[in-house]
């Protein structure tokens, strides 16, 4: 019989009116690394919530090391050496990196906080692992990568032999994805047992033993990665062949459409300018990919592209219209649409229904409203065409409170919305976050359809499969100024990487 | 979790039912409350006056001459001679509704007017002035009224939209500036054109300008007239109803209510739609401020109450009122007509309870209560939304949480 540190066997959590976990299996062995792969929604988290203790299973049961165990609560979880680093890492901004990792679990020396002796065991668990931290650091000053490692340095510091990571490799650079699979490897090597939540195929062929997949709630088995193929893993999870790479034609540019001339953007957190002198061109029939780690001035780039903020120099053009200080209404008018990268702050009005989310850069066009009232019987056939078209899913169709639909549907809103403005220019920033293969797949042939009726695409994002898959140009930002220009043809994701981490960069002119 | 399309939901029925429900349970709350003040407050009257009375005798008597005047507001018999108290119940409704519509159409824009005291205030000057100076019609009294009142609550909105300044803050020094400055207008040292020296009250419009008096009108039952035919009561209250009405289709059936209420639930996307958020607050803040002003107009152009400059050192209580209003409707403009008529009702009918026994302000401590309550309806609001649909909320709740 094979060694299960974990097992959870026949798990049914049911919330009124469905079934998130329905007969669901997992079974972890001791030393290995085991993928949990589904569609946003199939239910990973729920399965992870159980076994955290903050959802009580209606069937089912949990065995730590061949004996049943209940686990009422994370406290539970933790005493059963069970440690997790959440997709949102659960730090203290401005404590440092020792502070976060002993947070809750201080090594006491009476009533003081014995730090120097839980600094010495952090160093070694760092040195042990090779998980580099600067112990002394504020986590609110250190990289995403290394609030990561603190995060992991935490389930090491509690001894938990059983680690789930949650999305881990979403916030990191390709070295960054690389470095954590190697650490992965090294719990493992070590004996402790890892659970590792991902929708990246990728990544479970990297380093995964074993992968269980589920659909909707449903357990749809698991397999050898070894032996198994990315598409028929692919299958498993979506229920159907899934084109994991767009196909896309040549690309045709045509005039400019876009025209940005040394842009400058202030920060609004520090002194610095979050833009600098930034520069780029996006012709008609072109996807052209503005890429980099979070944080690097995209954000700060694109509101000064649409309007949102205020660039403190240089020149936006569109259509050979200086736009620079236009105002939003007025740009939107001209043919610029905006999937913007916050859905809740600044795509969807939440308490509004959809079909009111629909008409949202709409609204005041003719055919929405005559004399000041709005047509409502228009707005709705409106709203339900593009229900139907774009295939959101909503309760109650037009008349659902955009706050109560799934994050995926709201974003396919919004996706819906601005492609059907029929834009000159579509601005997409990061319009696949959080969606699953499915909705990735069909954003991506919307966005290459834009591209193929004479469109000019700017797409920012994060994801670097993403960049590789879609775009015609790519564009590295690095602290707020593009440091290099790539074809996708001939780059691949590892000298993207070094210039998205600031290794490298190109002169201005080459 | 994919949402299942048959799943129940909540819809926008269930919604304003819940709303709906939560208010009245604040009510009857409020008003159980306020019986159990009355039974004290008496009881403790009587036993000051050296009588013992027996538990029963207590209830009876808070029953019959004190609660039975408040549920019954200006319908209590012995007050209600040739409607007199009816009249002056919808005499006090039509003001309430104006500043509770000011506060509801502040806060569906996100806006707190907590100044329609003063708004109001600077209305009821503007409308004094167009009718005993000025000696216009009533309608352009009204119209001047509502003039003043926008003025007053426009510039809170400036200071919010161009300087980020807190309307609330604003607002609150606005309206002592417009109380004092008002009180100032009319008194000037004793020589304000509207202001008799005799009375020391302003003029009445009845003899300085007739014309400037509201319509009045009256109900005929059998042979009679319900209110007789000395003092009718105003068409004041049906404007109001008529204003709520507007006020309900501006904000939903209008391309200006649909910007108005995006800027109120979320800035941000306004603004990425284009909208003006700063025109919009400013705008918002012009109508609230119209509408309190209004309010004034309909009250003093009613001619049963004139300004007392010397002694008006206490903001108008229709204002604040107003945010009670507001509340208790759940900021529903058409909500706004019935919880106006209550409050109205309530505190008509606390002054005539027995006055030697019972504090009339006890009507006051029910709709404090009630307003105090309404503080928590949401709380109520999703004990009802729990109750009458269980499983909706959980699944929301799971469709969020669930999203790997």
């Amino acid at each position: 019989m094979a060694d299960y540190v974990i097992e959870m066997l026949n798990i049914t959590k049911e919330f009124p009116g469905i079934k998130a976990n329905d007969d669901v299996t997992l079974q972890l062995k001791r030393g290995e690394i085991h993928a949990l792969l589904g569609e946003n929604g199939a239910g990973k988290s729920t399965l992870m919530s159980v076994l955290f203790g903050l959802y009580q299973p209606e069937k089912g049961i949990i065995k730590k090391d061949g004996k049943e165990v209940h686990i009422n609560n994370p406290n539970d979880a933790t005493a059963l050496r069970i440690g997790m680093v959440h997709q949102h890492f659960k730090l203290v901004e401005c404590f440092t990196v020792l502070d976060n990792i002993i947070l809750g679990a201080e090594p006491m020396n009476g009533v003081v906080v014995n730090r120097a002796s839980a600094r010495k065991r952090v160093l070694e668990l760092s040195d042990r692992y090779g998980l580099k931290v600067d112990p002394d650091a504020l986590v609110e000053d250190i990289s995403v990568g290394m609030q990561q490692r603190v995060e992991i340095l935490k389930m090491l510091y509690r001894d938990n032999e059983i680690l789930i990571f949650d999305e881990p490799t979403a916030v990191l650079t390709p070295q960054e994805i690389d470095e954590l699979m190697e650490i992965m490897k090294g719990f493992k090597a070590e004996g402790k047992s890892i659970l590792f939540i991902t929708h990246k195929l990728a990544e479970i062929k990297a380093v995964a033993d074993r992968c269980s997949v589920l659909r909707k709630g449903k357990y749809m088995g698991t397999v050898e990665v070894a032996d198994t193929s990315v598409e028929e893993m692919s299958r498993l999870m979506v229920g159907r062949d899934v084109e994991l790479v767009s196909t896309k034609g040549e690309s045709a540019p045509g005039d400019v459409i876009l025209k940005v001339e040394n842009l400058t953007v202030p920060s609004k957190t520090s002194k610095k300018d979050a833009v600098k002198s930034a520069s780029l061109e996006v012709r008609a029939g072109e996807i052209v990919c503005l890429a980099g780690i979070e944080g690097n001035g995209q954000t700060e780039f694109v509101h000064a592209l649409t309007g949102l903020e205020k660039p403190s120099a240089g020149a936006v053009t569109l259509l050979g219209r200086d736009i620079t200080h236009a105002p939003i209404r007025q740009r939107s008018k001209l043919g610029m649409s905006h999937i913007p990268e916050d859905r809740h702050k600044h795509g969807l009005v939440l308490d509004y229904p959809l079909e009111y989310n629909m008409v949202l850069q709409r609204y005041w066009e003719k055919g929405f409203q005559t004399g000041g009232f709005l047509k409502s019987r228009a707005i709705r056939s409106y709203s339900d065409r593009l229900i139907e078209q774009y295939d959101v899913r909503s309760g109650q169709g037009s008349v659902t409170i955009a706050r109560s639909m799934s994050g995926g549907n709201q974003q396919k809103a919004i996706v819906a919305r601005e492609i059907d403005k029929d834009p000159q220019l579509l601005i997409a920033v990061q319009p696949t976050r959080g969606l699953d293969v499915g909705a990735i797949e069909y954003i991506h042939k919307q966005i290459i359809a834009q591209r193929d009726a004479g469109k000019a695409v700017l797409l920012v994002s994060l994801e670097l499969d993403e960049v590789m898959n879609l775009s015609d140009r790519i564009l590295v930002m690095y602290e707020g100024e593009i440091v290099g220009e790539f074809d996708p043809k001939t780059t691949d994701t590892q000298t993207l990487g070094l210039y998205m981490a600031g290794a490298k960069r190109m002169d201005k002119e080459g | 979790m994919k949402k299942k399309n048959t799943a129940p939901r909540l819809g926008s029925t269930s919604d304003s039912l819940g709303s709906l429900l939560a208010s009245l349970i604040c009510i009857l709350a409020g008003l159980v409350i306020g019986f159990i003040a009355l039974l004290i407050l008496g009881w403790i009257t009587l036993a000051q006056d050296g009588n013992s009375v027996t538990f029963g005798e207590m209830l009876s008597k808070t029953w019959n001459s004190g609660f039975k005047a408040i549920l019954s507001g200006g319908f209590y018999k012995t007050a209600n001679t040739m409607g007199m108290g009816v009249r002056a119940e919808i005499l006090q409704a039509a003001p309430l509704i104006m500043t509770g519509l000011s506060v509801a159409f502040a806060f569906k824009t996100g806006l707190f007017n907590i100044g329609a005291a003063g708004q109001y205030t600077v209305g009821a000057y503007f409308a004094l002035y167009a009718a005993l100076v000025l000696k216009l019609p009533w309608w352009a009294c009204l119209i001047a009224s509502a003039i003043g009142g926008a003025i007053w609550g426009t510039v809170p909105g400036i200071f919010k939209a161009f300087l980020n300044v807190n309307e609330v803050i604003t607002s609150i020094m606005f309206n002592w500036i417009g109380l004092y400055g008002v009180n100032t207008l009319i008194y000037q040292g004793g020589t304000g054109a509207m202001y008799n020296t005799n009375t020391t009250k302003t003029f009445t419009i009845k003899q300085v300008s007739p014309e400037s008096l509201l319509p009045t009108f009256n109900v005929t039952i059998g042979e009679k007239g319900y209110f007789g035919k000395m003092f009718l009561p105003t068409i004041g209250i049906f404007i109001a109803i008529g204003v709520a009405i507007l006020i309900w289709v501006v904000l939903n059936k209008t391309v200006f209510g649909y910007e108005l209420k995006a800027c109120g639930f979320n800035k941000n996307a306004a603004k990425y739609a284009g909208i003006n958020d700063k025109k919009n607050v400013i705008l918002s803040m012009t109508i609230a401020g119209a509408l309190a002003g209004l309010g004034a107009g309909l009250f003093y152009l009613s001619g049963s109450k004139e300004w007392e400059p010397l002694v008006s050192t206490a903001l108008p209580a229709a204002g604040f009122n107003g945010i009670s209003v507001a509340l208790l409707a759940s900021s529903n403009p058409i909500g706004c007509i019935f919880s106006a008529i209550f409050i109205s009702h309530i505190t008509v009918g606390g002054g005539y309870m027995d006055a030697s026994i019972f504090p009339g302000e006890v009507s006051s401590i029910i709709s404090g209560v009630v307003i105090y309550l309404c503080a928590f309806s949401l709380l109520f609001k999703s004990g009802i939304r729990k109750r009458f649909t269980p499983k909706t909320r959980a699944a929301a709740g799971n469709g969020k949480e669930a999203d790997a």
